[in-house]
């Protein structure tokens, strides 16, 4: 677990390989922990980034990942976006339905990942797919 | 890296200690068919205690080497699973279907000899390795 008063994660990762996935969503939950957000927000983050980062590993051909986090007095708040340059998402409603498959997994990650965070966005057209994931907590003084 | 799997008596036993990547737990379904084909072990138990990121390809993976693991008349059990992980599989629409669970290492070990037990098979009370 990260230590708060050490030097701050990465912000963005290139996604390349299955490894890249790891350490998308380690990151993604260090930022999470920096935050103070709660162990099981930061296992759902995790998750949803998993999720997501595997889709522009295994169909997008590789990405990118970058995670900015905004802190006020009242919330803070960590929003990944995701891109690649794959082919793209024909039909992203019904991408995101339980159960939807595009010969793997996709239709699950998607669905499951949308569940994890408080609003996930999906705009997908040929060359480009951006999902970004956010995640809001207020803060406890 | 490797996934070392450990023989105790019948009985296979190997744990995921980290976050691993999508290839490596490839790998450990693989050597945990093939361990199982070679030693002739009743079952595996998994330990999952320190892995807190379970997602749909490892959630998957682990289904269908339960699956594999039982077409080859052997039983798998996933132990110890982080109550965190439990709470995100359900939140995402999965669970590890077909999947005998237990709490803890002990509690899945006592629960694959059950298993077996209950399904009749001759080979888990042949006696041979018994008698000590």
């Amino acid at each position: 677990m990260t230590d708060r008063d050490q030097a701050p994660p990465a912000s963005g990762i290139e996604l390349r390989r299955s490894e890249d996935i790891v350490l998308a969503r380690q990151t993604g939950r260090d930022w999470a922990c920096r935050l103070g957000f709660r162990m099981v927000d930061q296992i759902r983050l995790a998750t949803a980034i998993s999720e997501i980062a595997r889709n522009a590993v295994r169909y997008g051909g590789g990405g990118q990942c970058e995670i900015t986090t905004t802190t006020t007095p009242l919330f803070c708040e960590i929003s990944i976006v995701i891109t690649d340059h794959g082919p793209g998402i024909p039909d992203v409603e019904q991408a995101m339905t339980p159960g939807f498959s595009t010969g793997n997994s996709l239709g699950m990650g998607l669905s499951g990942a949308r569940r994890l965070v408080d609003r996930m966005t999906l705009v997908s057209r040929p060359g480009l797919t951006t999902v970004t994931l956010v995640m809001r907590r207020s803060v406890h003084p | 890296m490797r996934i070392p799997i450990l023989r105790l008596g019948n009985v296979l036993l190997t744990s995921i200690q980290a976050d691993i990547p999508d290839d490596l737990v490839q790998d450990l379904q693989s050597s945990l068919l093939g361990q199982l084909e070679r030693t002739g072990a009743i079952g595996v138990v998994l330990d999952i205690t320190s892995l807190d990121v379970i997602d749909s390809y490892m959630a998957r993976v682990l289904s269908e080497t339960a699956a594999m693991a039982r077409l080859m008349g052997s039983e798998v059990v996933i132990t110890g699973m982080n109550p965190m992980v439990a709470v995100t599989l359900i939140e995402m629409g999965r669970s590890l279907e077909q999947i005998t669970t237990a709490l803890t290492l002990e509690q899945g070990v006592e629960k694959l000899k059950a298993r077996l037990n209950e399904t009749g098979s001759s080979s888990a009370g042949d006696g041979a390795h018994d008698r000590s």
